[in-house]
């Protein structure tokens, strides 16, 4: 087994982790925890990609998982500041008794 | 505006103008306002009176005819051109209309007193002379035939004046239809005249219809029947002056007529109005041509005679005056149609006089005996009213055509220029019967009237239609006139006896005048071949008249008013066919009203279930389709539209179960969305 095959393996179980908890969960704070997840599985695959990859020495998945990283820190930010909001307007957090948007 | 005027004739437009006003004016006062509505009339009267004057003596000084055009409307790239025009005629009809006219409308303030309606009277009456004065100084066939018009509608109003009698609506409604009829004619002529020469001004400085080129381009036309363009209108336009002047067989209006207030026959029926049709056959004289005029002499001879006889046989005052009227209008048409403008155009102008003279003394009469018009009923007026029985005389002498007096001067020249008529004696003949029984009827009236013992009418007989209220007709003694009616009957008098000196065949100044000549005094006039002798005989007739109703009338006085006419006993059939008018209007009743009933009759039976059950079939058919269209919308488009929301209605809901609201089931398919891409893509690259 190489080394990008172990790193593949570990980000898969990762993104099957977060995904699981985003569907499962039933507090919007652990739902955006599991979406974290799923996010840092993704960025865990760039750096393998590139690390593994043929140009090693370009640092372009370095600075795509930054960038990634900075904006995944900025998208927690706006989403708890959103559960914050729901929570004062509906007195939960509960994400399967916000049914408002049903049609 | 081209003009070649000066002076008077510039303003002669106000001569009419005047009155109108004073009509619009007195229109719109109250009921009350007696004194003031009476003034205008007459103030504008007066004014337009001394007006005429000048415009007379500015045409003794300058006879040629004087014109002043203006346009008035545009209709293509065509003008219509109206004018007025002082001439001799013009100028003779003028100061007689304004100065007949000023007397009557005088005598109305006294007749006409204890009317309730007497400013509404005052205002007709100024209307009416405006508009006849109107025709008289058109210089435009349509300005004429437009006062002509009003003339005819004041008419109407006037005749129906009292309009709460039947008789007198219904009189007035058969004037304005007949003299309708003959007002078609004149019309169909004008148009006629204005398509063939391309203008209806009389005078236009050498381009007017009535000058020397236009003439001699409608002479030279020949329509229908070998017939010239300009007879034929001369013929139409004949017409028009057979509906007013009342000529058989248009006469039947006329005697009805006298339905309206005595003024109004004085001065309607007897002096203006019905002159107007003899003043446009003088007026045209150019146009008409020698076959229109054979036309014109015939019709007004069998007028003169036609009416002279009916006269005979009349029993109410005012309609033997009327049928008098008449054939004095056959006389004057006579006069035009053999002798020339002169000659109809001065028995116009001293029948204007005498006979609003005998309409004021029969008016007189009648106020004197509290409306009383049956003179069945009269008789022994003389001592109680001798100005009215002195001036009714005078009126009654010049009527006859008694040696001296207007009559006898003016009927003269036209009986003598009928026999010297080259074409036929007849006219002449007819004439000549006429004068006799024109002097019989006239000497009949005045024994019944002034003359014989006081006749009552029976005690139960209702009054002969009064228009006042029953309890105002007390029987009292007649009593004269005031001095304002007696007033205008002591002038027309003087100038019914004397007027007739103006146009002597010694001193023919007013035929001079009207042919624009200078008159000479001169006694060779009367040494023209057989006018001395024409004279004398024309007298005889006139003495065997007068001895003829002497004879019948006079010798014994009448004594009840039950007793038959002398006639009457004489030859009872004959008398009664006069007395009911020679059954013209029956013969009226039974072919063209009766006709037209039919026609009426026959076009409500069109119309009701021909055209209008094609009109209810089409209403039907339209109906049927409305509701068919209806139920089409109701049931194929309503319920096509109905299911097709109903199932997206369903459909939505269908699809609104998917967005349940729970962010974790989206998030669940998109998830298996993911899978099922993967495994896709896998399976993709491998197989």
């Amino acid at each position: 087994m190489n080394p990008l095959a172990g790193c593949l393996l570990v980000s898969a179980l990762l993104f099957a982790i977060g995904l699981a908890g985003a569907l499962t969960r039933r507090s919007a704070i652990l739902v955006l925890a599991g979406i974290e997840l799923m996010l840092n599985a993704a960025n865990l695959n760039f750096i393998a990609f590139w690390r593994f990859g043929p140009h090693a020495d370009a640092l372009t998945g370095l600075i795509f998982v930054i960038f990634s990283i900075a904006v995944a820190a900025a998208e927690a930010a706006v989403g708890l500041a959103l559960i914050l909001a729901i929570y004062r307007f509906a007195k939960t957090s509960d994400v399967s008794e916000l049914t408002e948007m049903k049609g | 505006m081209t003009s070649s005027a000066s002076g008077i004739v510039r303003y002669l437009w106000l001569i009419p103008v005047l009155p109108m006003l004073a009509a619009g004016v007195g229109a719109l006062l109250k009921q009350a306002q007696r004194r003031l509505s009476a003034a205008l009339a007459i103030g504008s009267m007066s004014i337009s009176l001394l007006l005429a004057l000048l415009a007379f003596a500015e045409a003794l000084g300058h006879p040629a005819v004087q014109v002043v055009n203006f346009r008035w409307m545009q209709f293509g790239d065509q003008w219509l051109s109206l004018g007025w025009l002082l001439d001799p005629l013009a100028a003779v009809m003028l100061v007689m209309v304004t100065f007949v006219g000023l007397l009557i409308f005088i005598y109305s303030l006294g007749y006409m007193a204890h009317d309730h309606n007497f400013t509404r009277f005052f205002c007709f009456l100024s209307l009416f002379a405006g508009a006849m004065l109107g025709v008289v100084i058109a210089n435009s066939l349509v300005l004429l035939f437009m006062c002509w018009e009003v003339v005819g509608l004041t008419s109407y109003l006037l005749i129906g004046f009292w309009f709460q009698r039947p008789s007198a609506a219904a009189a007035a409604k058969k004037a304005f239809i007949t003299t309708r009829v003959g007002d078609l004619g004149l019309l169909l002529g004008m148009v006629w005249l204005y398509a063939q020469s391309g203008t209806l001004l009389f005078y236009n400085q050498g381009a007017g219809c009535l000058e020397q080129s236009a003439r001699t381009a409608l002479a030279a036309h020949v329509t229908v029947g070998g017939m010239a363009v300009s007879t034929a209108i001369g013929l139409l336009i004949f017409c028009g002056a057979v509906g007013k002047s009342g000529q058989v067989p248009l006469h039947v209006w006329l005697p009805d007529a006298m339905e309206g207030p005595t003024p109004v026959s004085a001065l309607i029926h007897a002096a203006t109005m019905v002159a107007a049709g003899v003043y446009l056959i003088a007026r045209v004289y150019p146009l008409m041509s020698a076959p229109a005029l054979e036309v014109v002499a015939w019709v007004g001879s069998i007028t003169a005679l036609f009416a002279a006889c009916i006269a005979v046989a009349q029993n109410d005052i005012k309609r033997i005056l009327a049928y008098s009227t008449v054939s004095q209008l056959g006389y004057m048409m006579l006069g035009l149609g053999v002798g020339g403008v002169a000659v109809g155009m001065f028995h116009l102008i001293t029948h204007a006089f005498f006979k609003a003279l005998l309409f004021l003394g029969a008016g007189s009469v009648i106020h004197g005996c509290t409306e009383e018009q049956d003179i069945r009923n009269m008789g022994g007026l003389r001592p109680f009213m001798p100005i009215t029985f002195l001036t009714y005389a005078a009126g009654m002498l010049a009527l006859c055509g008694f040696p001296l007096f207007a009559g006898f001067w003016s009927k003269d020249a036209i009986l003598h220029a009928a026999h010297g008529w080259g074409i036929s004696r007849g006219p002449f003949y007819l004439g000549a019967i006429g004068a006799l029984l024109t002097a019989f009827y006239m000497t009949r009236q005045v024994y019944y009237v002034f003359f014989g013992p006081r006749r009552l009418p029976e005690a139960t007989a209702e009054p002969l239609a009064s228009p006042r209220p029953p309890e105002q007709c007390v029987i009292v003694d007649p009593h004269e006139s005031p001095s304002v009616m007696a007033l205008p009957l002591v002038i027309l008098a003087i100038f019914a006896t004397f007027l007739g000196f103006a146009g002597t065949p010694a001193w023919p100044w007013f035929q001079s005048f009207l042919a624009n000549q200078r008159a000479a005094f001169s006694f060779s006039g009367f040494s023209e071949p057989g006018l001395l002798s024409l004279m004398l005989t024309s007298s005889l007739i006139v003495f065997a008249g007068l001895l003829l109703g002497w004879w019948f009338y006079g010798r014994q006085p009448i004594l009840r008013a039950t007793d038959p006419d002398a006639l009457e006993r004489l030859q009872p059939s004959l008398f009664r066919a006069l007395a009911n008018r020679l059954y013209v209007d029956e013969f009226y009743g039974a072919t063209v009203i009766a006709l037209t009933r039919f026609a009426a009759a026959f076009s409500a039976f069109l119309d009701r279930w021909i055209f209008g059950g094609v009109v209810q079939l089409v209403s039907w058919i339209v109906t049927g389709l409305g509701w068919l269209d209806f139920s089409a919308d109701k049931v194929l488009v309503n319920g096509g539209f109905d299911l097709g929301c109903r199932e997206l209605f369903v459909g939505g809901r269908l699809f609104s179960r998917l967005q349940n609201g729970r962010v974790q089931n989206y998030l669940r398919v998109i998830a298996l969305a993911l899978v099922v891409l993967a495994v896709l893509l896998l399976w993709g690259r491998h197989g």
